[in-house]
């Protein structure tokens, strides 16, 4: 086994979850492609929007690929920042929009 | 970035069996990825052959302005190569006989070659369909004696591909040099300015795309119209058709893999995206490579490692169509570089 929880090279053989589970396997990575087709928004846009997600997930995998995906569609490295910001945005935004909550709870409990 | 090319720095892979070598062994050696022909075979079209020759490209010599890190050619100002007026008459005689609808000059630099305006004069009476020359656009600018290219190809109906490989600076200077973006922006609007990629002019401007980078070309439509769409808004530059291209890994652009460890993972990339459909359709099957020296090769790639064609005619002076067709087509693992994804060829994708 290996010694991190990140390989690389595990990327390549993610198809392989579908040999555990062939229908569910298959049935995930037809949807998956389906929603990267070109539609009302563009190949591109949604590459973006999956990098961006991509960091909000924090996942490794889905970083490389979607940046690799970029380079090839002529994304360029403004437009990759730009969105990893809105995601950290959103992220920073729904952390400290449950300031509010706390606030509440904080005025709820106080005399 | 280097200066000076392969041969110049005396570094192995200027030696084509060594990249042969590099491209037989690791990965492929050890069976972790399947050899081409065997993939080849798997879909049924081993041996590839050749169907009815359309294409005949010349490449004029490998001297060239230019050092780009991806250069198949390993071409630069060091190269010396250089096609002679006598090899050039025996192309003109082969063009008549062959029967091809296109010719496609390359290089280097083609212009760079001194007998380079007298042969596009006499090959432009041979009756070719399609008379390609196959420019790096900064040769234009480079020196007043190449300013009025555009005007010359335009006198000869000459259809004009050009390298760009990005429609912004900074990826087209890091892959191709300090300086050369500004430099094509300025031969492009000459070329434009001589009726070139212009609506009805009939002057065909092609640009030739391909990857800054460890990484395949995306879709070639979508980056044709992103790439028509900034050359008009940023600088007002029209053009006809955009190529994708994939970097072969050969030569400088396998130097660079290599260096950057990048390697297998490109070339697994490239096994994982192979499509049949664009086996059906690699241009080694209607094209004939010819190097500056006059021999004959199934592509300007297999031109690059040494493998002239598989046939007892293997030079201009013998040249014979009918045992030419009848031949094997020469491949190794760098030809999962034409057949990945939409495939890639001198026409971009062939699918």
């Amino acid at each position: 086994m290996s010694k991190t929880y990140y390989d690389p090279a595990d990327l390549k053989k993610f198809g392989s979850i579908s040999e555990w589970d062939e229908e569910l396997g298959s049935k995930f990575f037809e949807y998956y492609n389906s929603v990267f087709e070109e539609g009302a928004l563009t190949a591109r846009e949604k590459s973006l929007i999956a990098l961006a997600v991509s960091h909000v997930v924090q996942c490794p995998y889905c970083i490389d690929a979607y940046t690799k995906d970029g380079l090839q569609r002529g994304i360029e490295k403004e437009e990759m920042m730009e969105a990893i910001h809105v995601g950290a945005a959103i992220k920073g935004g729904a952390t400290l929009v449950h300031g509010v909550q706390m606030m509440n709870k904080y005025n709820k409990l106080s005399m | 970035m280097h200066t000076k090319s392969l041969q110049a720095r005396k570094n192995l892979l200027s030696n084509p069996k060594e990249q042969l070598k590099y491209l037989s062994n690791g990965i492929f050696g050890d069976g972790e990825l399947p050899l081409f022909k065997e993939k080849v075979a798997t879909t049924g079209t081993f041996p590839l052959k050749p169907k009815k020759l359309e294409i005949l490209q010349l490449n004029l010599g490998y001297m060239c302005n230019q050092v780009c890190s991806h250069c198949h050619v390993d071409a630069g100002p060091d190269r010396k190569e250089i096609m002679t007026r006598e090899t050039m008459r025996l192309c003109l005689n082969v063009i008549r006989k062959s029967g091809a609808h296109t010719l496609d000059l390359t290089g280097g630099a083609p212009e760079m070659n001194p007998d380079f305006r007298w042969f596009v004069e006499e090959a432009s009476k041979a009756g070719i369909k399609d008379f390609i020359v196959r420019s790096n656009l900064t040769i234009i600018v480079a020196n007043k004696k190449y300013h009025d290219l555009p005007e010359f190809f335009r006198k000869h109906n000459v259809h004009v591909v050009s390298s760009l490989p990005f429609y912004k600076k900074e990826k087209t200077d890091r892959q191709r040099g300090d300086g050369v973006f500004d430099k094509s922006i300025q031969a492009l609007k000459m070329l434009n300015a001589a009726g070139y990629g212009k609506m009805n002019s009939g002057l065909k401007l092609d640009l030739v795309y391909n990857p800054a980078g460890a990484f395949l070309p995306a879709n070639q439509q979508a980056l044709e119209r992103d790439f028509k769409k900034a050359l008009k808004e940023d600088f007002d530059i029209e053009f006809n058709e955009l190529f994708c291209i994939t970097n072969l890994p050969i030569s400088r652009f396998l130097e660079y893999l290599i260096a950057s460890e990048n390697y297998e993972d490109y070339m697994t990339a490239l096994v994982e995206a192979y499509n049949p459909a664009a086996v059906e359709n690699v241009m080694c099957k209607n094209t004939l490579s010819v190097s500056w020296d006059g021999w004959l090769y199934d592509c300007d790639f297999n031109q690059m490692l040494g493998l002239k064609v598989n046939s007892k005619v293997q030079h201009l002076k013998d040249f014979e169509p009918e045992m030419l067709q009848d031949r094997e087509i020469c491949i190794s693992q760098h030809c999962y570089g034409c057949t990945a994804g939409a495939g890639s060829s001198c026409q971009g994708s062939v699918t």
